[in-house]
C-alpha cells in the first residue's frame, strides 16, 4: 500500500557530516558495488568504455563553493542519496504500490517486481534520490543496505550501510534517529544538524551536519618568512641591463 | 522537464477524446444512428489512442494491470481507473444511440462527468507535485479541463460553446505563463535551501557529481530550445486559439471545421511541449541548473 504508515518503529538513517568529507568518492563505488549485486536488478552502466558513458549510482557526491563576502572561498563536498523522508512524497504517488516505507525501522524500498517503471516517483523526489535504471526499466534507490544491516552471515562490523562502512573520512554515521539516546541523534543535537529542503515538507530523517567555521586568516603569516626573504632584492648584470633597456623603450 | 513525445501525444489526443466524450455524455450534438457511431469511434480512437500512448515511456506496460491498485493515494492510479470508468459508461451509452436509439439519459450524464473527471486527475499527476513549482498550481487542472473542454466542444460541433471556451482556454493559458514564470522563484527552494549552506556565503556548483549525463540531467534538467519559448508560446496561442476563434465566426463550413480542428490539436501540442520543456525541477539545482 502507498499509503504512509502513520510512525514507524525506528528511523533508520544517515548523518552526513559535511565538515569531514573529503569528496573522496569511495562511498559512491562501494554503493555501487555492493548493491549491483544484492539486492533487486544490478546497477547498469550504459557505454561505459565509450565517450558517453553513463549509468544508475544511488548515491553521488557533489562539490559546491561557498564564498562568504569577505574571506576566502570554501570548498563543501557533499554527498547525496535517499533521505528515507518521513513525509515521503515518492510512496504516495506510485501507482502501483511497488514504493513503501516500512513500518519497522522506516526504509523505503521499490519492490521492483511491482514496478512499471514510470518514473512518477522520481518526479516526486526533490533530492534526486531515484533514478530509473535504463536497461532493467525499474526504479533503483537507496535501501539503506537493508541486506547488510540485519545480515547475520555478515561480522558484526560490517553490517551497517557499505557507504557508512567504506567511508574513510569518518563522514558518514548510520543510526536510528528516532531515539533520542542514539549516537547519531546525539550527533544531530551537538552539531546543528539539519534538513536538506525543509520547505517540501518531505521531513527527511537522514541529517546533515555543517562545515564547522574555518579558522580566519589575520594578518601576514610570518612564522617562516624572514626565512623565504628574495636572497637578491635589487636585480643586477644582464637582467638589470635588460631592465633598464626594457624602461627606456 | 524533459517533453516525452508520449506524454505530450497521450495527454493531448486523451485530452480532446474525453472532452468529446463529455459533450457527447450531455447529448450535444444529439445524434443517433451512423452520425453518432462516428462521433464515438473519434473519440474512442483518440481516448484510447492516447492511452495507449501514455504506456510507450513505461518501462514494464505488462505490469500495468497493478496501476490499478493504489487510488487512495496515487492520481496516476485514480487516472487509470476513472479512465477506464468513463469509458465502459460512454460504450453504454453510445451502444444505446447507435444500435437501439435509445438516449439512456443519466448514463450519459454519469459519463460526462467521469470523462472530465480523467482529465482532472490526468493534471493532478503533475499538479500535485512540489518538487515543479511550474506544475504546482491551482492553474494546471484548470488548464487542462478548459482545453479538454474546448476541444471537445470544437469536435462535436458546439460553436458557441467551443467560441467561448477556446477563449477562455487562451486567458488560462496566457495566466498560466505568467504565474508560471514567477512559481520556481516564489516556491523558495534554492540551492541554499537544497544544500542547506546558505550561512556560509554565496553558493555555486563547483563539481558535478559525474562527468557524463545521468538519468536525472536527462528526465529533469532539459534546457534545450528554451531560448525559443517566447515565439514558442505566441504561436501556440495562434493555433490553439486564434486560429480556430477566427474560422468559428466564419460561416460553418465542413473544410472551416476540419482546419480549426487540426489547427487547435497542434496548438495544443505546443502547448503541452512547453508545459514539460519549461518546467524547471528543484533536483535541477543540485547540479547549478534552473
Amino acid at each position: 500500500m502507498t499509503n504512509l504508515p502513520e510512525a514507524t518503529q525506528k528511523k533508520l538513517g544517515l548523518v552526513i557530516d559535511l565538515d569531514t568529507c573529503v569528496g573522496c568518492h569511495a562511498c559512491v563505488i562501494s554503493c555501487k558495488g555492493w548493491n549491483t549485486e544484492n539486492y533487486g536488478a544490478p546497477l547498469s552502466d550504459q557505454d561505459p568504455y565509450g565517450g558517453a558513458g553513463s549509468g544508475t549510482f544511488l548515491n553521488r557526491v557533489h562539490s559546491y563553493e561557498a564564498k562568504p563576502k569577505d574571506g576566502p572561498a570554501q570548498l563543501v563536498h557533499f554527498p547525496k542519496s535517499c533521505l528515507h523522508c518521513e513525509d515521503a512524497p515518492c510512496v504516495t504517488v506510485c501507482p502501483t504500490g511497488a514504493s513503501y516505507k516500512r513500518v519497522e525501522d522506516g526504509i523505503v524500498l521499490v519492490n521492483e517486481d511491482a514496478c512499471i517503471g514510470c518514473g512518477l516517483c522520481a518526479w516526486a523526489c526533490p533530492y534526486g534520490a531515484r533514478e530509473m535504471d535504463a536497461a532493467e526499466g525499474v526504479m533503483k534507490k537507496c535501501t539503506l543496505c537493508v541486506d547488510r544491516i540485519y545480515n547475520e552471515n555478515l561480522p558484526e562490523v560490517d553490517r551497517e550501510p557499505t557507504c557508512v562502512r567504506t567511508c574513510p573520512a569518518g563522514a558518514r554515521h548510520f543510526g536510528d534517529l528516532g531515539d533520542p539516546d542514539s549516537d547519531v541523534s546525539k550527533l544531530v543535537a551537538a552539531r546543528g544538524g539539519f534538513d536538506l529542503m525543509p520547505e517540501m515538507g518531505t521531513k527527511p530523517v537522514n541529517k546533515y551536519l555543517p562545515p564547522r567555521p574555518k579558522d580566519q586568516m589575520v594578518g601576514e603569516i610570518d612564522l617562516l618568512a624572514p626565512l623565504l626573504k628574495p636572497v637578491a632584492e635589487e636585480t643586477s648584470g644582464f637582467m638589470a641591463w635588460l631592465d633598464k633597456t626594457l624602461e627606456k623603450i | 522537464m524533459h517533453p516525452a513525445p508520449s506524454v505530450i501525444l497521450f495527454s493531448t489526443l486523451s485530452g480532446l477524446g474525453f472532452g468529446l466524450l463529455f459533450w457527447l455524455g450531455l447529448g450535444l450534438p444529439k445524434a443517433s444512428g451512423w452520425v453518432a457511431f462516428v462521433f464515438f469511434v473519434i473519440a474512442y480512437l483518440l481516448a484510447v489512442g492516447g492511452l495507449l500512448a501514455s504506456t510507450f515511456h513505461l518501462g514494464h506496460p505488462e505490469r500495468a494491470l497493478k496501476a490499478f491498485s493504489q487510488w487512495r493515494s496515487s492520481w496516476l492510479s485514480r487516472e487509470g481507473l476513472a479512465a477506464v470508468a468513463a469509458l465502459l459508461v460512454m460504450a453504454g451509452f453510445g451502444a444505446g444511440l447507435v444500435f437501439l436509439d435509445e438516449n439512456w439519459r443519466i448514463l450519459g450524464l454519469l459519463g460526462a462527468v467521469l470523462s472530465i473527471a480523467t482529465v482532472f486527475t490526468t493534471s493532478m499527476i503533475y499538479g500535485q507535485l512540489k518538487t515543479v513549482p511550474r506544475w504546482n498550481m491551482p492553474l494546471t487542472p484548470v488548464m487542462f479541463v478548459s482545453f479538454s473542454l474546448a476541444g471537445g466542444a470544437l469536435l462535436a460541433g458546439q460553436v458557441n460553446w467551443a467560441l467561448g471556451l477556446l477563449i477562455l482556454s487562451g486567458i488560462v493559458q496566457v495566466a498560466y505563463w505568467v504565474l508560471g514564470d514567477k512559481a520556481l522563484a516564489g516556491s523558495g527552494t534554492t540551492l541554499a535551501t537544497a544544500t542547506g549552506l546558505g550561512d556560509m556565503g554565496s553558493l555555486r556548483a563547483f563539481e558535478p557529481p559525474h562527468t557524463g549525463s545521468n538519468y536525472l540531467l536527462r528526465e529533469f534538467a532539459y534546457v534545450v530550445a528554451r531560448k525559443h519559448a517566447m515565439k514558442l508560446r505566441l504561436i501556440s496561442l495562434v493555433l490553439m486559439a486564434g486560429v480556430p476563434v477566427a474560422l468559428l465566426t466564419l460561416p460553418f463550413h465542413h473544410w472551416t471545421a476540419v482546419v480549426a480542428v487540426l489547427s487547435h490539436f497542434t496548438g495544443v501540442v505546443v502547448s503541452r511541449w512547453l508545459f514539460f520543456a519549461e518546467a524547471e525541477h528543484v533536483v535541477g539545482l543540485y547540479y547549478g541548473k534552473r
